[in-house]
């Protein structure tokens, strides 16, 4: 019944796409997932496991009227565990209405967007919360309720937001991995006394000129990314609470495409009442087309990271240089490889992540990604992780 | 003397220079039949049409991609065009947006659903496969005038149809081609097909096209595009069906909030 229903609505979606005489059209579509996780060395931790499978679920509704200038889209998204209770959570990542004027738009609701140029490091894109239990990259993140207005001028895209909420960052429990248990998942400290509460403001002006992107953000409110702070800074065996201050970070955004290089470069500005600071991401990727003989297309990437809070920094990468690889072979399966490495040159630690991914029929995508942590010094934030190497293999079923 | 030698050497660099300048009666012609092709195709203001790519690699294995494209003719500019992604469903919501210019750099951008970025491509990919087709970008952007220097060759007769064949030649050294050989019939200014060389000036590629249609009783675009690579022995064919001219796109359609909410 259920099927005969996703099929009837999958034919209304696909026949009605083009059809300007359609009052709604209504979409239906998203993707099943289920992924294992299989580590190689002893755990830490004494509750993790050795392997971790888990199960996820994002169906994505979309309706639209008015010849698509009005739009609700709708996407819940849910993960089972094996062992982690913290991962076994569910998200909205959008309940949104869209609607389109002439050079202008408004999206009301919850949603995701997406700030930046650079790839091994994101300090700009500040509207959004991580989900950091899904993946310790923080590429995955949390719905963000909010009102922005977006106005198309010729001198650039500027947006503004209103964001009346405020989302934790989750983080994986006791049982999960990596993990950092240590931390009290279940409160959080706040500089506000809003709390959650807060209303957060940003404003963002975009443009492209010729061969380059820039991009001027600043950001008034909550801060996305916790302090960890002892709970009770008299017990030797404490826990840690993320502790949410009120910031205000002024981000700027530049990608110029140079010949066959594209340079990236992020820089942020962020004023609080504990320490002000800068921090940057910056870089070159380079592609080459058709190596090997073949259709294939490899890129090459290099980034460097750095805050200006040095070795006390919160963040990984204070100082931290990056290389990558990634290789498309252009194939009917778009198989994928992408390599990436992380060297800390204040902590001498190393952490590396090969991702492999194909298409097997027109509806299912395989990938295996392995992380590697290397770490010997005890104030590196990767030195919790070091026995956490780990393969990872996921099956992703769309529909 | 050495005067005379100096005026010399410089009146050959100059005359080496200036070469289109002096260009002979086949450049000449072959310039003429592209600007009278093009001048044909002036004036179709906007289209969308669904295109459907049928990939088929050396061992016999086939795949399919589907998506949409909505296009748009600017004045005295390269087209805008915004491409969305139907299939293979794991790509679906996939949009790319590509402003073509004749004589600058054309600006590309992509749209990663599940990441929600919008990110800005380098346009030196033109000798890049698209979607892993036999297809490069350059191969799908706007043809304009300004992008290659020509040279007619000869009249021929292909599938019947009587044609010029003139040489193209890449202005760009990003181009993966050294030359294309074009066959345009003579009667409608339609390609009918072409013939690419790769860098080592080798037969890289040919495609033909077929069963041309008459839009707006003035607008000829053909339904099938035949591509076969002679070196990989792979081959793409492209399916062009549901065209709708002037359907009301404008400037709004092809930004990059057009491009976010691109479905």
């Amino acid at each position: 019944m259920t099927k005969k229903l996703l099929m009837s609505a999958a034919l209304l979606a696909g026949s009605s796409i083009f059809n300007v005489a359609a009052e709604t059209e209504f979409e239906f579509r998203g993707n099943v997932e289920l992924q294992g996780r299989l580590f190689t060395e002893d755990a830490l931790f004494p509750l993790q496991n050795d392997e971790q499978f888990s199960l996820a679920f994002a169906p994505e509704f979309y309706w639209s009227w008015n010849n698509g200038d009005d739009a609700i889209e709708f996407v819940p998204s849910y993960r089972l565990d094996q062992h982690d209770d913290e991962r076994t959570h569910g998200d909205i990542r959008e309940l949104a209405w869209i609607h389109v004027g002439d050079d202008w738009e408004t999206r009301i609701g919850i949603r995701r967007v997406f700030w930046g140029v650079t790839e091994f490091q994101h300090l700009v894109d500040v509207i959004n919360q991580s989900d950091s239990v899904e993946d310790i990259d923080n590429e995955d993140k949390l719905g963000q309720p909010m009102i922005n207005l977006s106005l198309v001028r010729d001198w650039g895209i500027i947006d503004f937001y209103v964001l009346p909420y405020f989302r934790e960052r989750t983080f994986a429990g006791p049982e999960g991995r990596p993990s950092i248990p240590i931390i009290d998942t279940d409160n959080a400290f706040y500089q506000s006394s809003d709390e959650e509460n807060h209303i957060d403001f940003a404003v963002r002006w975009a443009h492209s000129i010729d061969d380059y992107e820039l991009a001027v953000s600043v950001f008034d409110g909550t801060s996305r990314e916790p302090l960890l702070v002892p709970t009770n800074p008299i017990d030797p065996n404490t826990t840690l609470t993320p502790l949410y201050i009120q910031i205000t970070q002024v981000g700027i955004e530049l990608q110029a495409n140079i010949e066959d290089s594209l340079w990236k470069l992020e820089m942020i500005h962020n004023q609080n009442d504990i320490e002000d600071y800068w921090a940057l991401q910056g870089g070159i990727e380079y592609s080459q087309y058709g190596v090997f003989d073949s259709n294939a297309d490899l890129g090459w990437l290099v980034e460097y990271g750095w805050d200006e809070r040095g070795e006390d920094s919160p963040s990984n990468f204070q100082n931290d240089i990056f290389f990558g690889n990634r290789l498309a072979l252009n194939d009917v399966d778009s198989t994928e490889i992408l390599f990436g490495l992380s060297y800390d040159l204040d902590f001498d630690s190393t952490n590396v992540l090969l991702e492999a991914s194909r298409r097997f029929g027109n509806s299912v995508k395989v990938s295996l990604d392995m992380r590697l942590f290397e770490s010997d010094d005890f104030n590196d934030p990767i030195y919790l992780f070091r026995r956490d190497d780990h393969l990872q293999i996921t099956a992703q079923y769309f529909f | 003397m050495k005067f005379l030698k100096t005026s010399l050497i410089t009146l050959a660099s100059v005359l080496v220079l200036s070469a289109p300048a002096f260009a002979g009666e086949a450049e000449d012609k072959g310039l003429a039949i592209a600007k009278e092709s093009k001048v044909r195709d002036l004036g179709w203001g906007d289209t969308q049409a669904r295109m459907q790519m049928l990939l088929r690699n050396q061992h016999g294995e086939t795949s399919t991609r589907q998506m949409r494209i909505k296009s748009m003719e600017q004045e005295n500019d390269g087209d805008k065009s915004l491409t969305i992604f139907d299939s293979p469903r794991d790509v679906k919501g996939t949009a790319f947006l590509s402003f073509s210019h004749p004589t600058a750099n054309d600006e590309q951008w992509l749209y990663l659903p599940a990441l929600k970025r919008v990110k800005r491509i380098s346009s030196r990919n033109k000798s890049g496969s698209f979607m892993g087709s036999e297809f490069s970008f350059e191969d799908l952007t706007s043809f304009e005038i300004e992008k290659y220097t020509y040279k007619y060759i000869k009249d021929d007769t292909f599938n019947g149809v009587d044609c010029y064949v003139v040489e193209q030649y890449p202005v760009d050294k990003y181009s993966g081609y050294t030359k294309r050989v074009v066959w345009i019939d003579k009667a409608e200014y339609r390609s009918q097909k072409v013939e690419f060389y790769d860098r080592k000036k080798s037969l890289l590629k040919t495609l033909t096209f077929s069963d041309y249609k008459k839009y707006l009783d003035k607008y000829w675009r053909a339904t099938k595009l035949s591509m076969v690579n002679h070196q990989s022995g792979k081959s793409t064919d492209l399916t062009w069906s549901d065209y709708q001219f002037r359907a009301g796109l404008d400037e709004k359609d092809f930004n990059k909030n057009a491009l976010k909410r691109a479905r």
